[in-house]
């Protein structure tokens, strides 16, 4: 079966029936390995034992960015090539990514308190994130606010794709700013600036963050096409009764 | 000492993101596995009350 195939929401349904209680399992199994790693990863030789905050933060920090990553694309996919489930993917991923935003915020913050002295800066990487947060709030208060999907999926993809610009400036800001948030040291060219010793305990964790960000998604697209269906019913419902305007 | 972990003097900010981290988590599972038990629940009853889609419906013969 090709990929365009499951752009039918019942066989995507089908999809998910088969696929979400392997990946269910396979993503606690990887939580597992990640936290029995960092139970056994040392101190860093500067921050001590905060650096476990870092096996939080850093995947937060990443699944806040792929997840509007993944409303971009499928923002294309509602505007582009009108796909069917398009909006339903971008709808299913923003409290998700809004979820990891704030974890990344707040796991960032207690970290930054005993390794910077303070909980907060307005520095650009942190702004930037605080703005993304936002952003996803924004998009979640839209999808909220327009009651037929197809108007508040246009909208909303209107919207994700003018804050696609917020996703590089995100990755960038270390770069192009002076802040007091440190330059990347995982993704960078000529390799990660971390000890195997830490480096690994945090990609389990990026890549169980990963799985379960792709479980939460497959099971919230799940839920949105089952609301979908309830309002369309609700719809047949009213017209068929007597007294209405059809 | 938490887990056979020595956590020294920051302990209070690695078990808070620590458990920031498990009730967003968690929050999340429970509110995907609550919703599609309501909309499983909504599709059942408006399915008893024999409202259902084109497609779901018995073939009717051609008079």
């Amino acid at each position: 079966m090709a990929l365009i195939d499951y752009a039918n929401p019942t066989r995507f349904l089908g999809f998910t029936e088969r696929v979400l209680p392997w990946l269910i399992g396979l993503t606690a199994l990887v939580f597992a390995a990640g936290l029995y790693l960092i139970q056994g990863a040392p101190d860093d030789y500067q921050q001590g034992a905060t650096v476990k905050i870092m096996f939080l933060h850093v995947p937060s920090a990443w699944l806040s960015m792929f997840g509007w990553t993944v409303m971009s694309v499928a923002a294309l996919g509602t505007l582009v090539w009108r796909h069917p489930l398009a909006d339903v993917a971008a709808k299913a991923a923003a409290p998700i990514g809004a979820a990891f935003t704030f974890l990344c915020l707040v796991t960032g913050s207690l970290w930054g308190r005993p390794m910077w002295g303070t909980y907060w800066v307005w520095d650009a990487r942190l702004t930037s994130v605080l703005v993304l947060f936002l952003m996803y709030l924004g998009v979640i208060a839209l999808w909220h606010t327009v009651e037929e999907p197809s108007r508040a999926g246009r909208a909303s993809a209107i919207l994700t794709l003018v804050g696609a610009i917020n996703i590089p400036i995100i990755k960038w800001s270390v770069d192009w700013w002076n802040t007091l948030h440190q330059p990347a040291s995982v993704v960078k060219l000529g390799g990660p600036a971390i000890h195997p010793t830490i480096l690994v305990p945090l990609m389990t964790m990026a890549v169980a963050f990963l799985l379960l960000f792709v479980t939460l998604h497959i099971a919230a697209m799940r839920n949105e096409i089952l609301r979908r269906r309830v309002r369309t019913l609700m719809l047949m419902r009213a017209q068929a009764a007597p007294g209405s305007a059809s | 000492m938490i887990f056979g972990m020595n956590l020294g003097p920051h302990t209070d900010f690695i078990v808070a993101a620590y458990a920031v981290a498990a009730l967003v988590l968690v929050s999340m599972i429970g509110w995907v596995v609550l919703d599609h038990r309501a909309q499983k629940r909504q599709l059942a009853k408006l399915e008893t009350q024999g409202v259902t889609r084109r497609s779901e419906r018995p073939v009717e013969k051609l008079a």
